[in-house]
């Protein structure tokens, strides 16, 4: 059985997804995730030893695609839904590296 | 004419018995009186409706028609539509205008069908009662209060109310084949593969899959035969080959062999309910098919697999949604962690954000192989049940769902009862096989749907099943009252 | 105390498909911004990728390069972290299931001796957008161009010990990848990019130290430099006492310097898992051999070859074998003139001299290899001294004509004539009475000093145009 989650690992979790959870939200948020988890951990006792994991449920495999060029440039379609732009550029808040 | 079947339609416009801008403007003009009680559509664009319906007539005129010319249909607002919005049921969207066509969009457009309007979904097609719609929920044409099912809530009230004579659906979990059941209309979720996925707003990758709605399996033929078929651009898309859907569904079912899963039929499942699925059976037994009862033991485990695998996917299909390329961004971000994280706070509903929180739980350092990995191998199994019973049977039959529909707001605070809805449709996507649902009687006036599973890439034989069902039955032509009103 | 450099790379290196990896865009270097980013580069809803043949085609051939184990079953995963410059929030990359598994190649230093580096895997990935920082008062421009360019990561066994040989392991990669034909290797476009794995650990240890990853160092003297100095850090920190932090350190050229990175990693979890959009890559043996019988010799064979077959030292044959026009190069000219030798002096000292001052490559050398063949032609057939050949050289690299035409109209026709030579000898011999005696005084010893003054007075009179040798022998006839 994994433990029940707690706060703090909604807040890690949280963090890895980018969204922000204010203060008076996080503490149902927590309870509501922890239900769900408490539901799926049921799949903790079935025994899936030397089971394969199904990625796709055909098994299929990967079509390969000619090395071909296809797309000619729409960058004017593209760029008139975006948020920002400047000179050709999606523009975000300065990146400090 | 808006309580004409599609292959009515068809025959009424190829011979001028009335055009294609008088069938929109007929259902346009419904969409205008009748919606507001349904809520069932996000977009109408109605000049563009009728001007595509003005083509179609030229088309009709020359003698240059394709398959759908001229039929109006209604598609899920998770299609891509060029240069309509695409807001798949959420803020993020609301103002994303796509430049591109879904492919089962651009086939609904090259068979001459014209694009009617977006209907209103569950946001991000997570949900079953279309209640996590930015745009408010939308209401069941059987009664209002009662919510439409979901995540393809509007298309079933759409069709349902007479807005549109089809629509199309997605389906992750049950999507198509639940709302279905509770509006009182037929609806398939293809073999995995079977329709493409390219422009298809991504919720779990190796799940999702689009199919029609409508009133009958023959109106769901007509539509899958436009919307089926191999697409070089989606990877996961199959090149078996398809059918021509329409052609078999008069098949006698002499020799048919149904199997009823144990698990189906238990606790849970609401007892009315229970009595007009055995009705059903009955009929298809009386028409030459033999009953056999099964197992399909892993079936407890498909609502705790489904809920690990879906938010997994879901929680990286929807990384893409960062306030940079498209769609909603937030106000004056004080910086790029700002802009990230409040966009996606202030974008997403709580269940979207519930979900892609689960998902990245469960993928996560340390997690990975507890959830994820265990999700996929119990996944094998859930499909290795399904290949057993096939061995005997050719098609699988119980209730689509537990009960008919509830009240709005009965699970919207409860997402565990909620995620209990789709305990007899997630299996099916798991496994990626076809499943249908098709109107089988009602219960205190709310539609109980019928469900129908088969082998991978048997659609032509769900429907058939479906088409003999309905040619004996008269569910699917009930009509709700609410959609009686209007003088049309 | 004494410390070994433990060394790893991980090179980036940029396949030269025409389009990328996962969509019909093309991958044209240099265009305006934005113009090569296509809905699936942009991640626009609903797109997907489809993997391109070619990239899993060159993946294998590198794989059979080195003589690795080729997957014939590989995954695509999604590593997942927000970047901008990351449209979809993830990397298509290869995390537990590669292409290419385990593999080696040899590395030749200058000395002549030679190591096995080994290769711990190579996967298929995505190559990510570009930032750009300047120009935008507070915010960050984003060029999507090259995100998805198909990129091999190349991951080597941490077998390096020190800078040198760091260097040698990427000019040997540079030349591999680039006799197969898989990349264009340019380093200043960022087709090959590389991540300097280092730790140290006291001489005779056996035990890894802790690890620094120094991020993007793109040059061959870049890495010299970056591991200099990394080793020098993390030496003084072992020396005191301290510890090494595992982390990310990025080179910065212009102050000569590795500094941390540590704000972009500590978040990170990357919660790989299969790509759902993709399915499993699945090749046979028909595949792979038929990729096998496409391979051209390798620099590592054509080295032994050219030991081999033209008695060249390791040192010379590894230069001429560098790049396949180079050894093409070498290999006409020595046809030509008949003399591997020479030809491979000529070649490195001359040739390359002269395009390394004119700061051009073998591709563009004015001079073809069957001219160059036939100027060496004349030396060895006495027609030129060696001395003459070389400003015949000169001329021929002016475009002034092919080595005959220059020495025709130039009139450096070597005097072979006896009659000619033996009037010049005498000349010069009742000229310098002198000398004539002193050098018949001298003993054997002394004469071979002194012949040389007859030999030069007679070239000088002679214009250089008489041939040494016969100078020589009619000297010490005469002189007796
Ligand atoms: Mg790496
Ligand atoms: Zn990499």
């Amino acid at each position: 059985m994994i433990m029940a989650i707690e706060q703090g690992e909604i807040e890690k979790v949280a963090e890895l997804s980018r969204i922000r959870i204010s203060d008076e939200e996080i503490g149902q948020v927590t309870e509501r995730i922890a239900e769900i988890l408490q539901m799926v951990d049921q799949l903790q006792a079935v025994d899936t030893h030397d089971v394969e994991p199904m990625a796709n449920p055909l098994d299929a495999t990967q079509r390969l695609r000619p090395d071909e060029v296809t797309q000619s440039n729409r960058r004017d379609a593209f760029q008139a839904i975006a948020p920002a732009v400047e000179n050709g550029l999606y523009l975000v808040p300065k990146v400090i590296e | 004419m808006h309580t004409k079947s599609v292959a009515q339609l068809v025959t009424g416009l190829r011979e001028r018995q009335f055009s294609s801008v008088e069938v929109t403007r007929a259902y346009l003009d419904r969409i205008d009186a009748l919606d507001s009680q349904y809520n069932s559509f996000i977009t109408v664009d109605e000049a563009a409706a009728l001007a595509a319906a003005g083509v179609a007539d030229e088309r009709l005129a020359s003698g240059a028609a394709n398959a759908l010319t001229g039929i109006p249909i209604a598609h899920k607002d998770i299609f891509c539509t060029d240069g309509v919005r695409t807001s798949c049921g959420s803020r993020m969207l609301d103002n994303f205008v796509p430049p591109y066509d879904a492919t089962v969009i651009q086939r609904f457009k090259s068979a001459g069908a014209v694009l009617l309007g977006k209907t209103n979904m569950d946001e991000f097609a997570m949900g079953s009662s279309n209640e996590s719609s930015f745009y408010g929920p939308a209401r069941n044409p059987w009664n209002t209060d009662l919510v439409p099912g979901g995540s393809s809530g509007g298309s079933a009230a759409a069709v349902a109310g007479l807005l549109a004579p089809a629509a199309t659906g997605t389906d992750t979990g049950g999507s198509i084949r639940q709302p279905a059941a509770f509006c009182g209309i037929t609806g398939l979720k293809p073999t995995y593969g079977r329709v493409s996925r390219l422009g298809i707003v991504a919720f779990a990758s190796s799940l999702d899959q689009a199919g029609p709605m409508a009133h009958s399996a023959e109106d769901c033929a007509f539509l899958l035969n436009t919307m089926a078929g191999h697409d070089p651009l989606d990877s996961t898309s199959s090149t078996v080959a398809t059918e021509d859907y329409c052609a078999t569904l008069g098949d006698s079912l002499e020799g048919l062999r149904i199997g009823l899963p144990t698990e189906y039929f238990g606790e849970g499942l609401d007892v009315a309910t229970g009595e007009c699925i055995n009705d059903a059976l009955k009929e298809l037994e009386a028409q030459g098919a033999t009953l056999v009862e099964m197992s399909l033991p892993h079936s407890a485990l498909t609502i705790p697999t489904y809920y690990i695998i879906a938010p997994a996917e879901a929680s990286t299909n929807l990384a893409r949604f960062d306030g940079v390329r498209y769609g909603y961004r937030c106000e004056n971000p004080v910086d790029l962690h700002d802009l990230y994280s409040r966009t996606r706070q202030e974008g997403f509903g709580e269940e979207v954000k519930r979900r892609i929180l689960v998902g990245t739980y469960a993928l996560s350092a340390g997690y990975y192989d507890a959830y994820y990995k265990k999700a996929q191998q119990i996944r094998r199994l859930i499909k290795q049940d399904f290949m057993h019973c096939f061995e005997q049977v050719d098609v699988i039959a119980g209730p689509t769902t537990p009960g008919p529909a509830f009240a709005l707001g009965a699970k919207s605070n409860d997402p565990i009862s909620m995620y209990l809805e789709d305990v007899y449709t997630l299996a099916v996507n798991l496994a990626g096989l076809p499943g249908m649902s098709l109107p089988a009687g009602f219960v205190e006036g709310k539609p109980v749907g019928l469900q129908l599973i088969g082998r991978h890439f048997s659609e032509a034989r769900l429907l058939n099943v479906a088409h003999r069902f309905q040619q004996a039955t008269d569910w699917h032509l009930r009509t709700p009252d609410s959609a009686k009103g209007g003088t049309l | 105390m004494r410390w070994e450099t433990v060394i790893g790379l991980e090179v980036h290196l940029q396949l030269a498909t025409e389009s990328k990896i996962f969509s019909g865009s093309p991958t044209t270097f240099g265009a305006e911004p934005n113009t090569q980013a296509s809905a699936v580069d942009l991640a626009m809803p609903g797109m997907l990728p489809v993997l391109n043949e070619q990239a899993v085609h060159y993946a294998v051939k590198f794989g059979l390069g080195i003589g690795a184990q080729i997957s014939k079953r590989s995954i695509f995963d999604r590593k997942n972290y927000f970047y901008p410059d990351l449209p979809k929030g993830y990397q298509i990359s290869q995390f537990e299931a590669p292409i290419v598994g385990k593999g080696s190649f040899e590395i030749l230093m200058e000395d002549g001796s030679s190591r096995t580096i080994g290769i711990t895997r190579a996967h298929l990935e995505e190559d990510a957008g570009k930032s750009l920082h300047e120009d935008f008062n507070n915010h960050t421009g984003i060029d999507l161009n090259r995100a998805g360019t198909p990129l091999l990561e190349i991951v080597s066994e941490p077998d390096i010990r020190n800078a040198a040989e760091a260097v040698a392991y990427l000019k040997a990669l540079h030349s591999l990848v680039t006799y197969l034909g898989i990349s264009d290797g340019n380093m200043a476009e960022g087709s090959m990019r590389c991540d300097v794995n280092i730790s140290l650990r006291p001489l005779g240890s056996m035990t890894l130290g802790t690890r620094a990853e120094i991020k993007n160092v793109n040059s061959f003297r870049f890495v010299e430099k970056a591991i200099h100095h990394e080793f020098q850090r993390q030496a003084d920190i072992l020396e005191e006492g301290g510890k090494i932090t595992q982390e990310t350190r990025l080179y910065d050229a212009d102050r000569d310097e590795t500094r941390s990175m540590r704000s972009k990693e500590v978040a990170n979890d990357y919660r790989y898992f299969p790509e759902p959009d993709l399915l499993p890559i699945v090749i046979d043996d028909i595949y792979i051999e038929s990729i096998r019988e496409s391979l051209p010799e390798l620099p590592a064979d054509k080295r032994s070859r050219f030991t081999a077959q033209y008695g060249l030292g390791p040192y010379d044959a590894n230069v001429l074998s560098d790049s396949r026009p180079l050894a093409d190069y070498f290999e006409t000219v020595a046809g030509e003139c008949g003399d591997a030798k020479i030809a491979a002096n000529w070649v490195q000292v001359e040739l390359l001299g002269q395009l390394n001052r004119a700061g051009s490559t073998i591709e563009k050398c004015p001079v073809s290899a069957t001219a160059l063949g036939q100027l060496i032609s004349r030396i060895l057939d006495n027609t030129i001294s060696g001395k003459m050949a070389k400003q015949v050289f000169e001329s021929m690299w002016k475009g002034e004509g092919d080595a005959d035409e220059i020495i025709e109209a130039r009139g450096l026709l070597q005097v072979s004539d006896t009659g000619a030579i033996d009037a010049i000898v005498n000349d010069v011999l009742s000229a310098n009475a002198a000398q004539v005696q002193q050098y018949l005084d001298a003993d054997e010893a002394k004469r071979k000093k002194l012949i040389g003054f007859f030999v030069g007075q007679v070239m000088k009179l002679s214009k250089g145009q008489a041939n040494p040798q016969m100078v020589n022998e009619l000297l010490a006839k005469k002189l007796t």
